[in-house]
């Protein structure tokens, strides 16, 4: 790092943080579903559902006086809402997963755009709502570089920083959690030992609409401070692909939403440095990062064997 | 006949749905559903003219997106990224055609704008291709992020490299006339595009239906362990070929538009043709004749939302909604018949 002040690196790390928030959300909760065996490729669709719940929840509509925790509260309904019409096909209907996932994903965009424009004015005119605020942690704020930019952050961060720890333990040491992999492992063993493949994978993807529709919440409620049409932006891919990365571990696709915001984040470095490169291209590096990260990285082996299947007994 | 008929019956019940979905939706959201039924009505079909030059020119680049996914899909290839290898080839195209020099005449110019914008797609496809043989990477995540790519790399082009000589709007300099497409009806908009899709569409339905490539490739498609097993069958370069071949499709879609609707590249010059496509070669069934008419149905669709945002105020992205439900509504129980399908992990 030389010759970068260290200001800049904090800065830098913050904007990781940041940008690595829902990225990180999201993933966990499609681990989740994908270790139950299903995987979510409408995704995209429930972060952008999030997103404009958090605006309905935090906006001017209702509920003003609640302000950003509401926001987070409908952004979560409104992740979990879609998540149960993605479940209805691809879990109780035994719909082709991918396939589910991509009309969910056309469902969330048109669906939020038409609600948006419908709610808020044919223009879309930019709406600015109360966001969370950062929340600095006594005594680990003072680390010099890294307390700045890890503990001054707003609530919906340390979130995920317990979350990581928690989905640990309950994939590795709960019985719900044992009962969901055995799922995503080998559903027809599972249902031997007398589990229903149906309902713990309905409660997967379920979970993984609660986190999805937060991480669109976060970047309403935390990050942008608006709504804007498609804002998602393709985190939802870019979120199934950190869990490949990650290697369907929590601890795993939390370092690899790390490395996601770091990629983004370079952006307000070199503008930082007051480095000239075009911006266009700095937007397409998270994507190239994911791909050569796919390439070279992903363990293809820790996959859930189930994932993806549909011929499962009923 | 009794297939082309049934194609056309599951059209009539699919338009049907389509009227009846966009009305349940835009009771729910809070629009006045009649009117707007009628403004997307007259901007689909209101005259001839808006026939010609609004859904069958609308249709051109989804019948051959469509294809693209369809070929993909038949495959056993999950190709989400038409819309980028679409990006690729009208690149291609608007680069080459205003590269070459002037003294070069329209019957070269043309077809090797074409060409190029075809081969572009292929390449843009692949990348994907290329990771997924390698590297065991998704295809699914890989065409995504490659869309993501190939949107930033134009808009990066016509601000950069490719930018109007004045330097003040992001666009290329418009083709020169010489590598226009022909209008295939005067005083129309409708250009020579339509008839290279249809081309398309019948030489893809010959190919996958009617020779011995095309047999592997649906081999390979329904299920390649058997395809292997049976012997004869190479499954990665059929499947090589077949990815190759859709994002070609896609690249032809992009290098028609730029040649024969826009004369320009610039951002956004895609709505999602390569999103829609995929809505488009489900409802066809994967039938690249299929894709011909569903293309047409949501050609007439998207010109009408366009009619419909304008004099109605209804945003047209409630397109999408239509489309999704079309999807669910149509393809989950047809798609439940199918042969249970594995998907290869990232």
């Amino acid at each position: 790092m030389k010759g970068i002040p260290l200001g800049a690196v904090t800065g830098y790390l913050a904007a990781t943080v940041r940008l690595a928030t829902p990225l990180a959300l999201a993933a966990l909760g499609e681990t989740v579903s994908e270790q139950a065996g299903v995987i979510n490729v409408g995704l995209e669709g429930i972060i952008i559902a999030g997103a404009f719940g958090g605006l309905v929840g935090a906006g001017p509509l209702i509920g003003r006086e609640f302000g950003v925790a509401m926001g987070f509260l409908v952004a979560a309904a409104a992740g979990t809402a879609v998540a149960i019409v993605f479940a209805l096909f691809a879990v109780v209907l035994r719909a082709d997963q991918i396939i589910t996932g991509t009309a969910i994903t056309l469902l969330g965009l048109g669906l939020t755009g038409t609600l948006y424009r419908g709610l808020y004015g044919t223009g879309g005119a930019a709406l600015s709502i109360p966001t969370a605020p950062a929340v600095p942690v006594p005594w680990l704020v003072r680390i010099p570089v890294i307390g700045p930019a890890f503990f001054a952050e707003p609530v919906v961060t340390y979130v995920v920083y317990l979350l990581v720890p928690v989905l640990w333990w309950w994939s590795t040491q709960t019985q719900s959690g044992l009962a969901v992999r055995a799922v995503g492992e080998s559903p027809e063993a599972a249902r031997a030992a007398g589990l229903s493949p149906r309902r713990l994978q309905c409660g997967a993807v379920l979970t993984g609409g609660v986190l999805g529709g937060l991480a669109g919440g976060t970047l309403v409620l935390a990050q942008v401070g608006t709504f804007a049409e498609g804002m998602s932006a393709g985190r939802g891919f870019i979120a199934i692909a950190i869990v490949a990365l990650g290697r369907w571990r929590p601890l795993g696709v939390a370092a690899g939403a790390l490395l996601f915001g770091a990629a983004s984040a370079l952006e307000f470095l070199f503008q930082a440095m007051g480095w000239a490169a075009p911006y266009q291209l700095f937007l397409a590096i998270p994507y190239l990062v994911t791909l050569i990260a796919l390439a070279t990285l992903a363990g293809h082996h820790a996959a859930p064997a189930a994932l993806g299947r549909r011929d499962i007994a009923t | 006949m009794r297939h082309v008929g049934s194609q056309l019956v599951s059209l009539a019940v699919a338009a049907v749905a389509a009227a009846l979905v966009l009305a349940a939706v835009l009771t729910m959201t809070g629009y006045d559903a009649a009117p707007a039924l009628t403004a997307l009505w007259r901007g689909a079909f209101g005259s001839p003219d808006t026939i010609l030059s609004a859904t069958l020119v609308r249709a051109t680049p989804l019948i051959l997106t469509g294809l693209a996914v369809a070929v993909a899909f038949r495959a056993g290839i999950l190709n989400i990224g038409a819309e980028g290898q679409l990006l690729a080839g009208a690149t291609a195209a608007a680069a080459v055609g205003l590269g070459l020099p002037a003294a070069v005449p329209g019957a070269i110019a043309l077809p090797l704008c074409l060409a190029s914008g075809a081969a572009a797609g292929a390449m843009w496809a692949g990348i994907a291709a290329w990771l997924r043989q390698r590297f065991h990477v998704l295809e699914v995540i890989s065409t995504i992020m490659l869309n993501f790519v190939a949107a930033y790399g134009v808009a990066y082009l016509v601000r950069g490299p490719l930018q109007e000589p004045q330097h003040i709007y992001p666009q290329t300099a418009t083709l020169p006339v010489a590598d226009h497409l022909p209008l295939l009806v005067p005083h129309t908009r409708l250009h020579a595009g339509l008839a290279i899709a249809v081309a398309a569409a019948i030489g893809a339905w010959w190919v996958v239906g009617h020779t011995a490539p095309g047999f592997r490739l649906r081999a390979a498609g329904a299920n390649p362990f058997a395809a292997a097993a049976a012997g004869l069958i190479d499954v990665p370069s059929t499947m090589m070929g077949a990815f190759l071949a859709s994002g070609a499709l896609a690249g032809l879609a992009g290098a028609v538009e730029v040649t024969g609707v826009t004369y320009a590249l610039y951002e956004n010059l895609s709505p999602g043709f390569g999103y829609t496509a995929i809505a488009v070669a489900l409802l066809a069934s994967l039938d690249p004749l299929g894709v011909i008419a569903v293309g047409v149905l949501f050609g007439a669709l998207e010109a009408g939302a366009g009619a419909m945002q304008r004099n109605a105020g209804v945003p047209s992205v409630i397109v999408s909604v239509v489309e999704a439900a079309l999807i669910l509504i149509f393809l989950v129980p047809r798609w439940r018949r199918r042969a249970p399908r594995r998907v290869a992990t990232a």
